[in-house]
């Protein structure tokens, strides 16, 4: 589970409060305006951005201090998340084993994440050779392979196209359930991902709402979510 | 607290940074020590202060004024071999001093082509031993780069603007005033400080050209005072004049010194509709040909004159040429060992305000540093023992500024770009250097590596002041043929020298282009 104690963070004169919790196996939106601190937001859970005051428990564990990649979290970024350079399997061993030097065993579990989201095939390719979709595949068996406690999606999808993202949120759901991760993703429609989470966080000028259930938030939203949501 | 993403630690580079600043220091002390042996300075120190300054004010003002003519007519004209032509002005920066002066000898020399020509006409030859030789190969070397600054200023004359010029009908004259002279305001000083600083610490030419009460410049003193009468206390005053004549110019120009231009040269021409008339046209032709052939003949003439000679060169030509190798290949590594800590620090530094020390280098004489270490090491082991280590080392350092300039941009983009995936994987340490950072680099690594070899094989330098008559690379091995008047030999050893530090840049450039990053 994710717990926010009397949180205060930010950086270059923004300041976002949060306390709230998130339990274990929870699949939390997070919705809000442009820069109203929903990235900033997953960017302070995945240790990116200053904490001035306040705690970040995982799994009842403080990680306020703690380096991103000790954290339990696997992340993913709007963009960025595969080196170019990397083969799509080496880019998927990375959430194995950071030094990359995998035993048999190891790179077995690769083929077998990559089978799964369906590049068996494109395990040689780089990630200039994939579509978008393809990409995000690849960045999801990676998500797989860390195995965290904790999964953070920074609208990683946003630059597919709505049957696209529809396909990519629905795998992401299927990784999660096998998981049984908690999950916080970043949407600017939250309409898309009703059907897949539980929770709704709602951001507003740095000031971040403590989770409802998604369903009646968007049925009866209060009124600094429906002036969002227009409607 | 947490904390921005920093995937390598920096401690390498601070230790590389505190060698480089213990090696200077150490070689200053030792100066300054040697200082009170000496009695004052004399009028032949004076005279090299003077020289030292007038030189380099009048290669910077002829460069930078035959380089506006120049980087008008190839910004405002696209001809067969234009890229060639932009690619063929970044040469002279790995082009071995000497062998430029050997062509330029072929041209303008007492039986150089130039004057044979003037001679078939019945005019007088031109000399081109004394002050005018060195400002003409400090121009020869200058040039291409003011072209290439002023250059870049040109381009970087957003395209819409010209569209506007030829939507108004505006004459040239008038572009000129609103659009062009504007930005040569701006960029011409600073081309102008660059050249005059670089000129400020030029030996190899001085040595092969100058000499003589009036044209010896405070480094060909030192080396004087060093070979000739063996006085350390006036090689001492010497290099402190050195330092204190080029680093107060470095320090004054600072702020508006270009950063210099180590890439690669870019080919672009916006569409011009203005400077349309036959008589302009021709004009611009004019220029790109005389700039063409004061590049292209003196290495033309290298070439030819090479090829006669490869067959009269002595054993020892080889046997240096494969010093010089290995004291490349020594300086390559060593620069690449120090370069990449120290830019890994300096990118991960929040101000990056010591990268604006980088120009300083500039200002940075071989033959003051060699000087102190001679004093340094003299007492206890003989110095020509330690002239190739020596010789690679300040090769190093030299070539340091450019290789930080040239690694400092893409490893701040990789920061930028794949510091945070990096850091939620856990890449940290030596895995990001081997995975990420060096791979992403490998292009610049090349470039950058392969410019060193290529300076630090065509160097002479502080080799001079070190080696004896058993020890040579190959640029000293050339001087000392051209000494002893086997022009033939000396000409094959040009060619040859030109082939290893065209091959040796090629080389690591290659390697670094090799792999497509992706």
């Amino acid at each position: 589970m994710i717990r926010v104690e009397g949180l205060r963070a930010g950086q270059g004169g923004f300041v976002l409060r949060a306390a709230f919790d998130v339990p274990q196996g929870r699949r939390v939106a997070v919705a809000g305006p442009s820069g109203a601190g929903k990235s900033t937001l997953l960017g302070v859970l995945g240790g990116y951005t200053r904490v001035f005051a306040g705690k970040i428990l995982i799994n009842g564990v403080d990680v306020t201090e703690a380096a991103p990649d000790a954290r339990g979290i696997a992340m993913l970024f709007q963009d960025g998340n595969l080196f170019p350079h990397l083969s799509v399997a080496q880019n998927v061993g990375l959430g194995v084993r950071p030094s990359l030097r995998l035993s048999r065993t190891e790179m077995a579990r690769v083929a077998q994440a990559l089978e799964r989201v369906g590049l068996a095939d494109l395990a040689a390719r780089k990630p200039g050779a994939l579509s978008g979709g393809q990409q995000s595949r690849a960045a999801l068996a990676r998500v797989l392979l860390q195995s965290a406690p904790v999964l953070l999606l920074d609208e990683p999808f946003a630059a597919l196209g709505p049957a696209l993202r529809a396909e990519m949120l629905a795998l992401t759901a299927e990784v999660v359930a096998e998981s049984g991760a908690t999950m916080m993703m970043v949407t600017h429609a939250p309409g898309e991902v009703a059907e897949m989470v539980d929770d709704l966080i709602f951001v507003d000028a740095g000031e971040v709402a403590p989770p409802a259930p998604a369903g009646d938030a968007l049925a009866n939203p209060p009124p600094a979510l429906r002036a969002y949501l227009g409607g | 607290m947490a904390r921005r993403a920093q995937p390598i630690s920096t401690w390498p580079g601070i230790i590389a940074a505190v060698c480089i600043v213990v090696v200077v220091l150490a070689a200053f002390v030792a100066i300054g020590f040697r200082v009170e042996d000496t009695t004052g300075l004399r009028v032949a120190e004076w005279q090299a202060v003077r020289f030292t300054l007038v030189q380099a004010f009048f290669s910077a003002l002829i460069s930078v004024v035959l380089a506006v003519p120049v980087a008008r007519a190839l910004a405002r004209r696209r001809m067969p071999g234009h890229a060639l032509l932009v690619t063929l002005l970044g040469a002279p920066f790995i082009l071995p001093v000497i062998v430029a002066v050997l062509g330029l000898l072929a041209i303008f020399g007492r039986n150089g082509w130039l004057n044979m020509a003037l001679g078939a006409v019945g005019l007088p030859e031109v000399a081109i031993y004394g002050a005018h030789g060195v400002v003409l190969a400090h121009v020869f070397f200058n040039m291409p780069l003011a072209t290439r600054l002023i250059l870049q200023g040109w381009q970087a004359i957003p395209a819409e603007q010209f569209r506007l010029v030829a939507q108004l009908g505006l004459r040239s004259g008038t572009v000129f005033r609103t659009l062009e002279w504007p930005m040569l305001r701006q960029v011409v000083p600073g081309a102008f400080a660059l050249i005059f600083v670089i000129c400020l610490t030029s030996f190899a030419v001085a040595l092969t050209l100058g000499g003589g009460p009036k044209a010896t410049t405070i480094e060909l003193a030192i080396y004087q005072a060093f070979r000739f009468d063996f006085d350390l206390g006036r090689a001492a005053v010497l290099s402190l004049l050195q330092l204190a004549v080029a680093g107060g110019a470095a320090l004054l120009a600072l702020s508006f010194l270009p950063p210099m231009v180590v890439q690669r040269g870019q080919d672009r021409v916006p569409q011009r509709w203005d400077a349309r008339g036959w008589g302009l046209r021709a004009l611009d032709a004019a220029w790109i040909t005389f700039a063409a052939g004061f590049l292209l003949l003196p290495l033309a003439s290298v070439v030819i004159a090479g090829l006669g000679g490869l067959l009269d060169m002595p054993p020892v030509v080889w046997r240096s040429a494969w010093t010089s190798i290995w004291v490349a290949a020594l300086s390559t590594c060593l620069l690449v060992t120090i370069a990449l800590p120290l830019t890994a620090w300096l990118a991960q530094s929040r101000k990056g305000g010591m990268e604006g020390v980088t120009p300083l280098g500039l200002a940075a004489s071989p033959l003051m540093l060699g000087t102190g270490w001679f004093i340094l090491i003299f007492p206890f082991v003989n110095p020509a023992s330690l002239a190739l280590p020596i010789t690679a080392s300040v090769n190093a350092l030299m070539a340091l500024p450019f290789a930080v300039r040239i690694l400092l941009p893409p490893m701040r983009q990789v920061l930028t770009d794949y510091g945070r995936l990096s850091a939620g994987l856990g890449l940290r340490g030596w895995p990001f250097w081997r995975i990420v950072l060096l791979p992403r680099l490998r292009p610049a690594l090349g470039f950058a590596a392969g410019l060193a070899a290529a300076l630090s094989v065509g160097d002479l330098g502080v080799v001079a002041l070190f080696a004896d008559p058993d020890v040579a690379t190959l640029p000293l091995q050339m001087y000392r043929l051209l000494g002893s008047y086997r022009t033939d030999a000396a000409a094959g050893a040009a060619l040859l020298l030109l082939a290893l530090a065209l091959a040796m840049f090629w080389l690591c450039d290659t390697w670094g282009r090799r792999r497509d990053p992706g």
